[in-house]
C-alpha cells in the first residue's frame, strides 16, 4: 500500500502516482525552506514598520522636548502662566495663547456639539433613505475641505459680515447686560475670538455628525424598536435609548473633534487677529497656540525666541494628546460595550 | 501500521472490511482548550485511508474544532492549544516542529462557506500548485484541468477559466474549493460542513463528488445533517459537549446505536 | 377601547407629541444648516476663483505683487511633495497596517500602535511640522522641499496605517484559513490573497491620504517654506499651493488675493474629487 495515500487520479489519463508524489515531498520540503525566509523577512518587516509608528510619536515628542530645552530653562513653570510676549526684550508667556485655544475651541463645540448630534439623528431616524447617502456624502465632503479654505473664507467672507451685522447686533443687544456686556464689548472687529470660534465650529461639525452618525448607527435595531413598540416617540427613543446606549462614543467624538478644533491652525490663523493679549471681550481679536506658532515661527530671531514657540508646540501637543488619548479611549469602551 | 486496538470494536460487524483498513489519521487523548476552557475531552478517534468518516453531533460539541486540529488551523488564532497525540501515518501533527504549511498542503480542507480566492478560476487553482512545484505552462495547465474534472466542475467553467471565482454561483464556488484542494495533492480532505450554505441540488452533487474522491483519500467531513451522513459516510463519529461519545460504522450507527445520547440524537429527540 | 383613546388625547400624550414635533423640527433646522455651510462655502468659491481661472494659472510662475502671474511653480511644487511622501508614507503604513491586522492583531504591541496611530491620526499638524524641522531643518540649516516631503509623509502614514488595518480587518477569516488550507505560508496568504481582497478598501486609504495632505499648509510652512520661483532642486526651499494661499490671502495685494482665491479652488476641486473618487472605489468595496 503506497503510505502517502497518492494513487492515479481516475477520470484523468495520468502517469502513475507513486512516483511522482514521492518527487514533489522532497520537492515541497525544499521549496518551503526557500518560502521561509521570505516569511520570516515579511513578519519582521511589518513588525518593523509598526515599530516605527511609535518611533515617529517618540520623534515627535523627543524634538519638541529638546527643541524647547532653552525656553523651559530660561522661564521655567512661569512660562505657562505669564501674559507678556514681547520678542525685543526676550520675555516670553504662553497664557494668552493658551486662552485663546482653550475660549475658541469652546465656542466651538458649544454650537457644534448640539447642531452635530441634532444632523446625526435627522440622518439616522428622520430622513429617507434615498436622501441619507447624498446628504452623508455631504457631510464628509465638508469635513474633507482643506482647513485653509475655511480661513480664507472666513477672513474674506465670513468676518466682514460679521463685523458688518452679527457684532454691532450683539453689542447694542448686550450692552446694557450686566456680565454679558464685557463678553461683547468693544468695537466690531470682525477678527477675532468670536470669529474664530465660529469658523472652528463649521468645521468640527462634520466631524461630530459624522462620527455620531456611526455610533447611533451600531446601536442594534431590536433595542430602538422595541422602544417604538412601546409606543414611544423618536424624540424619546433618541434621548432614552439611542443616546443612553451611546453616551461613550459621542463622548468619545465630541473629545475627537475638541482634539482637532485645539490643534487646527490654518482656519484660526486667518481669523483670530494675533493679538497676544487677554481680553474679557470674545469680540476682541486674541490668538492661539498654533496661530502663534504660524504667523512667527519663519520670522523668530533668537534662540529663545523660537525656542519658546517650540514649547508652545510642545504644550499644544500634550493638551491634544490627553484629549485624543480620552476619546479614544471612549471610543474603545463603546467597542467593546459591542462587542467588536 | 498500528493496529486500532480502542475505536474499531464495531467493524467487527463488518468482518469483510477490516483487513483492508489503513490508519491514516490517529487521534489520541486529545484535549483541547479555548483559553482556560476545555472544548474537547479526551478524543479517541482514527480516520481510514479510501473511507469517509462523518462527525456529528448538536451545534458548539467540539466537531468543528476537532476538525480544525488535524491541520493545525488552529494555530492562527491566539490562546487555543491541543495537548494529546494526533498523528497522520507516523507523523505527530501536533508537534511543536511540525511544518504547517506542508502539514496543510497534505491535510486539506473544505470550509462551510465557499471561499474562492479574489482571482480568476484559473488562478485560484494554479496558485497553491505554482506554489510547490514549478510547471510548464501546459503542464500546469493540465493539472489545473484535471482538479477542476476531478471536482466536476470543468464543463461548466472550461470556457471562462478567466473570469473571476467570485462570479460562481455557490454550488460551482465550492467544487471550485474542493479542485483547489486537490489541486494541491492531499493526503487527506477535511470538509466542514460543506453543504450548509448551498441548495438541495448543489449538496446532492457534492456528495456525490464526495463519493467519487473518497476512493483516493482520506475524508473527514463534519455536518449537520444525519441524512447526509448516512448517506457518504462509512464511519460515523457522534459527539456531545466536547466527548466522542459513540463512534462506529455508520450503518451501524444509525441503526443500533449503543449509547442513549446518540439515540436520542439521531431520532431527534435533541440536537 | 375608551382607555385607548383618553390615552392618545390626554394633556399627556399631547406633551410628549408636542415635544417631538419641536426636537424633530430642530433636527431638520440643524441638516438645513450643516448643509448651507458647504453650499455657502463652495458657492463663494466658485465665484471669487473661477473668475481668476485661465490657462494663466497653470503657464506662468507667482508674480512679484503688482504683475501679473499663475500658480505654476506651487502647483508642481506641490504635486512632487504630495507624491513623495505618498512614495515614503504609503509603503511604511501599509506594512504597519498589516502587521496591526495580520500578525499582531491581538498582541500587546499592536494595541499601544494603535492606540498612538489613532492620536497621531489626529495631532495638530503644525507640530508634525516643528518636529521635522528639529530633525531636518535645524540640522541641515535650510529649509527644503525633502523637509516638507517628508512632514507630510508623517502625515500619510496614520491614514494608510489606519485603513490598511480596517480593510484587512473585513477579509474574513475563511479566506485565510482557507489560503492556509492549500499550504499557503503566511506572507503569501497576506499578500497575494488578503491584499487582493483588500486591495479597493486599500487604494481608497492611499487616495484620502492624498486628499488630505494636499490641502495640508502648516506642516509645510517651516519645512518647505516658500519659494518665488522655480526650482528643480529638492535641497532649496519650494512653494507650495497652500502656503502661497497663505501667504497671498493675508497679502494686502488686490492680484495676490486673487490669485489665492484660484489656488484654494484648484485644491478644492482636487480634493473633492479624490474624496469622491476614493468613496466611488469604497462603494463598489461595499456592494461586491
Amino acid at each position: 500500500m503506497n503510505s502517502s495515500g497518492e494513487r492515479p487520479v481516475v477520470d484523468v489519463a495520468f502517469q502513475g502516482g507513486g512516483v511522482i508524489s514521492a518527487a514533489e515531498k522532497v520537492d515541497r520540503a525544499k521549496v518551503l525552506k526557500r518560502l521561509r525566509f521570505g516569511d520570516n523577512a515579511f513578519r519582521h518587516l511589518t513588525r518593523a514598520a509598526a515599530v516605527a509608528v511609535l518611533v515617529i510619536l517618540s520623534g515627535i515628542i523627543f524634538s519638541l522636548v529638546y527643541g524647547s530645552l532653552p525656553a523651559m530653562q530660561k522661564f521655567g513653570i512661569s512660562f505657562l502662566f505669564d501674559e507678556s510676549w514681547n520678542p525685543v526684550t526676550e520675555k516670553f508667556g504662553a497664557i494668552a495663547p493658551i486662552y485663546g485655544t482653550v475660549l475658541t475651541s469652546l465656542i466651538a463645540m458649544l454650537i457644534a456639539v448640539p447642531i452635530g448630534l441634532f444632523i446625526a439623528l435627522f440622518l439616522t431616524e428622520l430622513c429617507p433613505m434615498w436622501l441619507r447617502r447624498p446628504i452623508g456624502i455631504a457631510v464628509e465632503l465638508l469635513a474633507g475641505i482643506p482647513s485653509i479654505i475655511y480661513g480664507i473664507w472666513g477672513l474674506f467672507v465670513f468676518a466682514p459680515f460679521l463685523q458688518q451685522y452679527v457684532q454691532p447686533f450683539l453689542i447694542s443687544v448686550f450692552g446694557n447686560v450686566p456680565v454679558l456686556s464685557n463678553l461683547f464689548a468693544g468695537p466690531p472687529y470682525g477678527i477675532g475670538i468670536l470669529t474664530a470660534g465660529l469658523i472652528l465650529a463649521i468645521m468640527v461639525l462634520p466631524f461630530i455628525t459624522s462620527i455620531s452618525r456611526d455610533v447611533f448607527d451600531a446601536v442594534p435595531p431590536m433595542l430602538k424598536e422595541s422602544a417604538y413598540g412601546l409606543g414611544c416617540t423618536t424624540w424619546e427613543v433618541a434621548r432614552y435609548v439611542v443616546l443612553p446606549f451611546t453616551r461613550v462614543g459621542v463622548i468619545g467624538g465630541v473629545m475627537l473633534a475638541l482634539g482637532r478644533a485645539l490643534g487646527e491652525t490654518m482656519a484660526v490663523t486667518f481669523v483670530i487677529g494675533n493679538a497676544h493679549r487677554i481680553s474679557g471681550s470674545i469680540l476682541a481679536p486674541g490668538t492661539t497656540i498654533s496661530a502663534t506658532i504660524a504667523n512667527e515661527f519663519t520670522e523668530a530671531v533668537g534662540d529663545i525666541y523660537t525656542s519658546s514657540l517650540i514649547l508652545l508646540g510642545l504644550i499644544l501637543f500634550v493638551i491634544t494628546f490627553i484629549v485624543l488619548a480620552f476619546a479614544r479611549l471612549m471610543l474603545m469602551r463603546l467597542n467593546a460595550r459591542l462587542g467588536k | 501500521m498500528s493496529t486500532a486496538n480502542f475505536t474499531v470494536p464495531t467493524v467487527a460487524a463488518n468482518p469483510g472490511n477490516t483487513d483492508d483498513l489503513v490508519e491514516k489519521v490517529t487521534v489520541q487523548n486529545l484535549d483541547f482548550y479555548y483559553g482556560d476552557n476545555r472544548a474537547l475531552k479526551n478524543i479517541n478517534v482514527s480516520l481510514y485511508h479510501g473511507r469517509v468518516t462523518a462527525f456529528i453531533g448538536p451545534s458548539g460539541c467540539g466537531k468543528s474544532t476537532l476538525l480544525r486540529i488535524l491541520n493545525r488551523m488552529y494555530d492562527l488564532y491566539p490562546n487555543q492549544r491541543a495537548t494529546g497525540t494526533v498523528r497522520l501515518d507516523n507523523d505527530d501533527i501536533l508537534s511543536p516542529s511540525q511544518d504547517l504549511n506542508l502539514l496543510r498542503a497534505k491535510v486539506g480542507m473544505v470550509f462551510q462557506k465557499p471561499t474562492p480566492f479574489p482571482m480568476t478560476i484559473y488562478e485560484n487553482i494554479a496558485f497553491g500548485i505554482r506554489l510547490y512545484e514549478k510547471l510548464s505552462k501546459a503542464d500546469l495547465d493540465n493539472r489545473v484541468q484535471q482538479a477542476l474534472q476531478r471536482a466536476a466542475l470543468w464543463n461548466e467553467v472550461k470556457d471562462k477559466l478567466d473570469a473571476n471565482g467570485l462570479s460562481l454561483s455557490g454550488g460551482q464556488q465550492q467544487r471550485l474549493c474542493i479542485a483547489r484542494t486537490v489541486a494541491v495533492r492531499p493526503e487527506v480532505i477535511l470538509f466542514d460542513e460543506p453543504c450548509s450554505a448551498l441548495d438541495p441540488i448543489s449538496t446532492a452533487k457534492i456528495e456525490e463528488l464526495i463519493d467519487e474522491l473518497k476512493e483516493d483519500y482520506t475524508i473527514a467531513i463534519v455536518t449537520h445533517n444525519m441524512q447526509q451522513a448516512a448517506r457518504v459516510s462509512d464511519f460515523t463519529a457522534f459527539m456531545y459537549l466536547g466527548e466522542l461519545v459513540e463512534y462506529g460504522e455508520t450503518t451501524r450507527m444509525f441503526t443500533s446505536p449503543s449509547d442513549r445520547r446518540t439515540q436520542d440524537y439521531i431520532t431527534g429527540r435533541f440536537g | 377601547m375608551a382607555t385607548l383613546a383618553s390615552g392618545a388625547s390626554s394633556p399627556l400624550y399631547a406633551k410628549r407629541r408636542r415635544k417631538n414635533v419641536v426636537t424633530m423640527g430642530m433636527a431638520y433646522a440643524a441638516t438645513g444648516f450643516g448643509l448651507s455651510w458647504l453650499a455657502l462655502i463652495l458657492g463663494v468659491l466658485f465665484w471669487e476663483g473661477f473668475s481668476g481661472l485661465s490657462l494663466r494659472v497653470f503657464t506662468e510662475m507667482t508674480p512679484p505683487p503688482g504683475a501679473s502671474g499663475g500658480l505654476l511653480n506651487p502647483i508642481i511644487g506641490s504635486l512632487v511633495m504630495t507624491f513623495l511622501a505618498v512614495l515614503m508614507g504609503t509603503p511604511l503604513g501599509i506594512l504597519a497596517g498589516t502587521y496591526l491586522a495580520e500578525y499582531g492583531r491581538y498582541d500587546k504591541l499592536s494595541s499601544v500602535v494603535r492606540f498612538i496611530n489613532d492620536i497621531l491620526l489626529s495631532a495638530p499638524s503644525i507640530v508634525v511640522g516643528l518636529f521635522i524641522y528639529e530633525l531636518m531643518v535645524a540640522q541641515m540649516g535650510h529649509f527644503s522641499g525633502w523637509a516638507g516631503a517628508v512632514a507630510l509623509a508623517v502625515i500619510v502614514v496614520p491614514v494608510v496605517v489606519r485603513t490598511t488595518e480596517d480593510m484587512l480587518t473585513l477579509v474574513p477569516d475563511t479566506l485565510r484559513e482557507a489560503a492556509a488550507s492549500v499550504g499557503l505560508p503566511r506572507s503569501l496568504m497576506i499578500q497575494k490573497v488578503a491584499y487582493r481582497a483588500a486591495r479597493a478598501g486599500m487604494i481608497t486609504g492611499v487616495l484620502l491620504a492624498i486628499a488630505r495632505i494636499s490641502g495640508e499648509t502648516a506642516p509645510l510652512l517651516f519645512t518647505a517654506l516658500n519659494n518665488q520661483f522655480w526650482t528643480n532642486d529638492m535641497n532649496a526651499p519650494v512653494s507650495s499651493l497652500p502656503v502661497v494661499i497663505f501667504q497671498f490671502a493675508l497679502s494686502p495685494y488686490k492680484d495676490w488675493q486673487e490669485l489665492a482665491w484660484t489656488g484654494a479652488l484648484i485644491i478644492t476641486m482636487a480634493v473633492l474629487a479624490l474624496s469622491i473618487t476614493a468613496r466611488f472605489l469604497g462603494g463598489e468595496r461595499k456592494k461586491s
